[in-house]
């Protein structure tokens, strides 16, 4: 009985793919797809002296408010959500002859030099019973034309198309330019 | 001379599974990289307002949620908007403290940087949305992203 080498028996691997299957089913189930994205804002720090009301311009505020029947009101006058993009548009576009437009400050930028920042403030005012839907929609309108103007900086002075900028100091530059400025009214006590 | 098969039955050939674990590893990896764990399971219904201006969200590890919407489970919780932090309905005291423990589970060095991330149903009124928004305002949670989907 001399016996030559033992074999060591082969690992039957047919069912590697039943168990591969397994754990992807297990992944598929556990994880999401959805990557994140949305509109981002920077909420103002709380006001320390509610009393104190900070003056500002009436030339240099575009008021959009926006009621419980999610109607839109800009500067006093009903207006369309359509109307909201171009009117915003053209009231943040720097207009320094202009005597109704808001005011104009040169400043001196990096990579960009002397340029004339618009003063101007989008003051936003909700209702408690607006809803989420027509405050997004409204940020979105007022999003699109702070990047279209932006978007108008960078094709000038960069040659390149805002989203496409890699460069830091150049995206910053472009933020300095055309800073959004919207502001957030206090909530008020409805009497 | 070439040689001629004998005639008779001529098989198919097995196609080789041999491969099959390779494949279906590789598409294992593919979703394990592209996707995300879901952390939190939702409580509220969830349809989110579309807009087209998006940024996407930077670091994953920097965010922290909250959900605000009707109940899913409306023959128990009725159809009134309600907060989720975590995994469980709040009030808004909570938004507060639930701040305060997202800031202690980061380093220190990340914490300036914590986006907080409203994922709001589109059929909420703005009324509870701002009361949780002053509450981040008063806990000093100024950098946040209001949750979109893409598209008109």
């Amino acid at each position: 009985m001399a016996r030559k080498k033992k074999k060591v028996p082969e690992i039957n691997a047919s069912s590697m793919a039943d168990i591969s299957f397994l754990l992807l089913i297990f992944f598929l189930v556990t994880t999401t797809m959805d990557t994140d994205s949305g509109i981002t804002r920077r909420l103002p720090p709380p006001v320390e002296n509610p009393d104190m009301d900070v003056k500002v311009k009436e030339r240099n505020i575009l008021n959009v408010m926006i009621n419980k029947y999610d109607k839109l009101m800009v500067n006093g006058k009903p207006c369309d959500i359509s109307e909201l993009k171009d009117k915003t548009r053209d009231f943040i576009t720097p207009k320094p002859n202009d005597e109704k437009a808001p005011e104009v400050e040169v400043k001196e930028i990096e990579l960009i030099g002397n340029f004339m920042t618009n003063k101007g403030v989008v003051s936003l005012k909700n209702d408690r019973g607006t809803s989420y839907q027509m405050y997004i929609a409204v940020q979105n309108e007022l999003a699109k034309a702070f990047n279209e103007l932006k978007e108008e900086v960078s094709m000038t002075y960069f040659k390149q198309h805002f989203s496409d900028l890699t460069d830091k100091d150049k995206v910053d530059a472009v933020n300095k330019a055309v800073p959004v400025r919207i502001s957030e009214a206090e909530p008020e006590e409805i009497k | 001379m070439a040689k001629f098969r004998k005639g008779g039955s001529k098989e198919v050939p097995a196609i080789s599974t041999g491969s099959m674990p390779d494949i279906i590893f590789m598409l294992i990896f593919f979703f394990m990289v592209t996707t995300s764990m879901r952390e939190t399971t939702l409580k509220v219904k969830m349809k989110l307002p579309a807009a087209t201006e998006v940024q996407k969200l930077e670091k994953k590890s920097l965010v922290s949620f909250i959900y605000i919407g009707p109940p899913t489970n409306a023959k128990l919780y009725g159809t009134e908007a309600r907060i989720q932090l975590n995994d469980q309905y709040a009030r808004i005291e909570d938004v507060i403290p639930f701040i305060e423990q997202e800031r202690l589970d980061r380093a220190e060095a990340d914490r300036p940087l914590l986006t907080t991330s409203l994922k709001i149903d589109e059929s909420v009124r703005m009324g509870l949305v701002t009361d949780v928004k002053q509450e981040l305002r008063k806990c000093g949670a100024f950098r946040i992203n209001y949750s979109v989907r893409k598209g008109e």
